[in-house]
């Protein structure tokens, strides 16, 4: 962050960061999600696979909202 | 020029491709997004796999198949079959003079494939130190959860014969 950047500009990269670091901590729900799905479908416990691929599913929605947000904050931000 | 000396003037095409290396963390935060984002959809296509896998699944049909000749195998020694799918390994082993036992060969826990231990007379699972007993599959050490499947196994004259499988 440059010195010479407005305080407007630093407060919606903090937002920004923010929204970064909670779409990392959703993919890593996401991958513990994948790989107890994969142990449990292996070891022939199939009930369990269906909500977890309806959990990924909204865990990734997620994340697309995230990314949607990042992208318009950043554009919006550099726009004004 | 006066982009250099007032940056923020500059339009927004050209802080993708900044001379200054703080505005790089711009491009880097989003390419950070897109790139979570990506992940984030592959996780996801791996569970759909997985759902799909275990909803195109069918109940194996059982068939009774020659797997051996009695003699064949000698006391202690094993012999690699398929049963009841081409793609479905199994090991028969010969316990005793006239006991044979056989079971699939894919480890419960996480799909390796065992062997049969003559020292320790005991199915053993490399990849986590996985045991069974050979006498009825059931879990002597290690981390899988489940016996192994054990195949049924019958005397038909000169053939062992398998006619299907239990705890699959």
């Amino acid at each position: 962050m440059r010195p010479g950047h407005s305080p407007r500009r630093r407060k919606a990269i903090v937002v920004i960061d923010g929204a970064i670091a909670l779409l990392a901590i959703l993919l890593i729900v996401q991958m513990w999600l994948l790989s107890a799905t994969l142990e449990s479908y292996l070891r022939g416990h199939h009930a369990v696979v269906l909500p977890a691929a309806i959990v990924s599913g909204v865990l990734c929605l997620a994340c697309v909202g995230l990314a949607a947000f990042v992208m318009r904050a950043d554009r919006t931000d550099r726009e004004a | 020029m006066s982009g250099l000396q007032n940056p923020e003037r500059d339009p927004l095409w050209r802080e993708e491709f900044s001379v200054f290396a703080e505005d790089e963390q711009y491009v880097t935060r989003r390419q950070l997004a897109k790139f979570l984002t990506l992940t984030s959809l592959a996780m996801f296509a791996g569970n759909a796999w997985i759902l799909a896998k275990s909803l195109l699944r069918r109940p194996p049909v059982y068939q009774d198949v020659a797997i051996a000749r009695v003699g064949e195998v000698p006391v202690g020694g094993v012999k690699l079959f398929s049963y009841p799918g081409p793609k479905d390994p199994c090991i028969l082993v010969r316990t005793g003079e006239e006991t044979y036992v056989a079971y699939s060969q894919v480890c419960t826990h996480l799909s390796c494939v065992v062997f049969f231990n003559a020292s320790s007379r005991r199915l053993d699972c490399p990849c986590h130190q996985g045991s069974f007993s050979v006498t009825d599959g059931s879990v002597i050490a290690g981390p899988p959860p489940r016996p192994l499947p054990r195949v049924v196994v019958e005397r038909r004259g000169p053939d062992l014969v398998a006619t299907r499988m239990e705890g699959a």
